[in-house]
């Protein structure tokens, strides 16, 4: 279908190369998005019962200083100068002061952000380690006792509330077996030993050396990140699972089987070679959500990342650093989706 | 005894007959091969069963519960599972969890229908209107449709209730803000196809205006995969109410939903582990007769995409 434009030889040539409106294509869609995300946070912020200016001057202030409170923040201007004037703190990195400790909510993003990170990188290896083999084999066994229990363990996991599991899973494996570290991300005794590079204690440590502090991290992180794992795994195993049905029953599968090649390599260097390119968009969705799907995790097991972050400020009615957190977390949401997009298309020929 | 099975016999002819005399018979033998297919999956009948339980339960909750939801009695507070005259025991105030359990029905299901009425017809205006008027209108409504899609959900929904202020309603209403615009999607995909069939231009040069043709022509067959789709996202609706009411940004205390139960519980977890446990089983099973149903139902409704 494609091709027919290729061959069309009375098209006159575009100047450019074609693949520059695709970038410029995707750099203006990104844009609209974020555009549209800001856009969103900011009403968010304005339509607040709370009064910004109260919070910052406190409630007996005499109306002078609210007055000058309300023009300083540019509370005066048309709303449209108001979205501008928080645009442009927003590209400087800017989301304002946490009305909770009086810190720029830009830093205590990047102090909490590391251990997210952490926990949903482990999380979706973990989904991806057991997820693809998973749904490979209960493709190439279709209907059978491998895929019956593929699909129940998919299915379980669409069905759980994650907290729930995360609850469950602290009561079993920490209070009544004791195989894994409680809440937080090291115990008491272990803390503040390495020096913080990455923000990511298991890469700290292993960067310092220092293999009991790592131990004692790998012991706190190891459940919630399975925990997360499990969530990517069902998602992961079952788009596995039917990309890899749709191409066995392509019919250069068949044509490879009649040249008599083994099954192993039929299955694992022609089908699964040509799912990479749809999994690498998958894993990438997967990670998205993960990074949000820490947020009930992160709560359960007292991870101090950016979802604990933003439902304390929550809680605390503290609403620029829940804005700044949904800004931050939207955008690498945002940009892991073009990412699946963006390799999609590098890599797949057929979408040339 | 004869007498019936021969009705019962001639009914069933008449359903299953290739060659229908009205419209609503075509219509009503349709809809009896469906459920006959339907029937047959074992694991949607299944789903189906604990859904009709949960709808009872719900209807005949004042009947069913042993006691008042809301009855503290700080002199029976956590007992265990099997306790005297509490089955599932009690919670930190001496209320009986399974009366609560039971109360907590009705919430849920508050919840889920709320939702699955507001999504999903939020998601058709937008979807068929973007795909009937097509220009302007299409880009503009389906790139707003992008920039929610583009959202993380839950996080967004954090963000409205924290604006909204907390509660069911507000959640109901944060949670339908995050998830019409899949819907949205669905239903100009549909409309796409639709409006170039040559009956739709036949009822335009009939002189039918496009309001008649987006309702009467349109909408009719948006609405089986909308239904498809809508089952398969009321297990995600279910966690995340769950989310929100564990959160303490739901439900609000005494109020007995199933996540905020399951955050109570969450205190005592270790010396106590039924009092959160068993609300989570109860999300969990519902949910999980949510997904068995909509897996039941693609099948049926969408049967390209069941095979896969």
């Amino acid at each position: 279908m494609a091709s027919v434009d290729n061959v069309d030889v009375r098209r006159p040539r575009a100047p450019y190369p074609r693949w520059i409106k695709g970038v410029i294509l995707t750099l203006g869609s990104v844009t609209v998005t974020m555009l549209g995300l800001l856009f969103v946070t900011f009403i968010i912020g304005r339509v607040m019962p709370i009064d910004p200016v109260l919070a910052i001057v406190g409630e007996r202030a005499p109306q002078a200083t609210y007055d000058a409170v309300y023009e300083q923040l540019g509370l005066d201007q048309p709303l449209l100068i108001q979205f501008f004037y928080y645009l442009w703190d927003v590209v400087r990195g800017d989301f304002g002061v946490s009305l909770l400790n009086a810190r720029p909510v830009s830093e205590d993003i990047a102090r909490v952000f590391p251990a997210t990170l952490e926990l949903a990188t482990l999380g979706v290896l973990i989904g991806i380690v057991l997820g693809v083999p998973l749904g490979v084999i209960a493709a190439v066994n279709r209907g059978s006792w491998i895929d019956q229990i593929a699909r129940v363990v998919a299915l379980v996991g669409y069905s759980m509330p994650i907290f729930w599991l995360g609850l469950m899973g602290l009561l079993v494996f920490y209070g009544i077996l004791g195989w894994v570290g409680g809440p937080g991300r090291l115990d008491i005794f272990y803390q503040d030993i390495v020096p913080t590079r990455t923000g990511m204690i298991l890469v700290d440590s292993a960067l310092a050396g220092d293999w009991s502090v790592f131990g004692n991290a790998f012991s706190h992180i190891v459940l919630p990140a399975s925990l997360l794992g499990y969530y990517s795994l069902a998602y992961i195993s079952r788009m596995t699972r039917s990309f890899m049905l749709e191409q066995l029953s392509a019919e250069y599968i068949t044509t490879a089987r009649v040249k008599g090649l083994p099954e192993r390599t039929v299955i694992w260097r022609h089908a699964f070679k040509n799912i990479r390119v749809q999994l690498i968009t998958v894993i990438a969705l997967s990670y998205a959500n993960l990074l949000e799907g820490s947020v009930l995790t992160e709560i359960i097991f007292s991870w101090p990342g950016i979802g604990s972050y933003i439902t304390t400020a929550l809680l605390s009615a503290d609403m620029n650093a829940v804005l700044g957190g949904t800004v931050v977390v939207g955008l690498i949401f945002i940009c892991l989706n073009i990412l699946s997009d963006v390799l999609y298309r590098v890599f797949d020929p057929r979408s040339k | 005894m004869n007498e019936q099975a021969a009705t019962q016999q001639s009914w069933r002819e008449w359903l299953l007959t290739d060659a229908p005399t009205s419209r609503q018979h075509a219509r009503l033998a349709n809809l009896y091969q469906g459920w006959l297919k339907f029937r047959s999956n074992s694991m949607a009948m299944f789903g189906l069963g604990i859904l009709v339980f949960l709808l009872a339960v719900a209807v005949f909750a004042p009947l069913l519960a042993p006691y008042d939801p809301f009855e503290q009695s700080l002199s029976n507070r956590l007992q265990p599972i099997g306790a005297e005259g509490h089955l599932l025991g009690t919670d930190s105030l001496g209320r009986d969890i399974l009366s609560r359990l039971i109360y907590g029905s009705r919430i849920t299901l508050y919840i889920v229908l709320l939702v699955a009425l507001v999504a999903p017809i939020a998601g058709l205006l937008v979807g068929t209107i973007a795909g009937y008027v097509r220009g302007w209108t299409d880009t503009v409504l389906m790139r707003i449709t992008d920039i929610f899609l583009a959202f993380p959900r839950l996080v967004l929904a954090l963000a409205f209730v924290a604006a909204l202020g907390a509660g069911i309603e507000n959640a109901v209403l944060a949670i339908s803000l995050t998830a019409w615009p899949p819907y949205a999607r669905i239903a100009r995909a549909e409309t796409l196809t639709i409006r170039s069939a040559d009956y739709i231009s036949a009822i335009r040069l009939q002189g039918a205006g496009p309001l008649r043709i987006i309702v009467r022509h349109i909408w009719p067959l948006c609405i089986s995969s909308l239904i498809v789709r809508v089952t398969l996202d009321m297990a995600g609706i279910i966690l995340a109410a769950a989310g929100l009411g564990f959160l303490g940004l739901g439900a609000q205390p005494p109020s007995p939903e199933w996540g905020a139960m399951i955050s109570e519980g969450r205190r005592f977890i270790l010396d106590h582990w039924w009092v959160a446990t068993v609300p989570g089983l109860a999300i969990f099973t519902v949910s999980l007769a949510f997904n068995l149903l909509g897996d039941g139902l693609r099948d049926v409704l969408d049967p390209k995409d069941g095979k896969q």
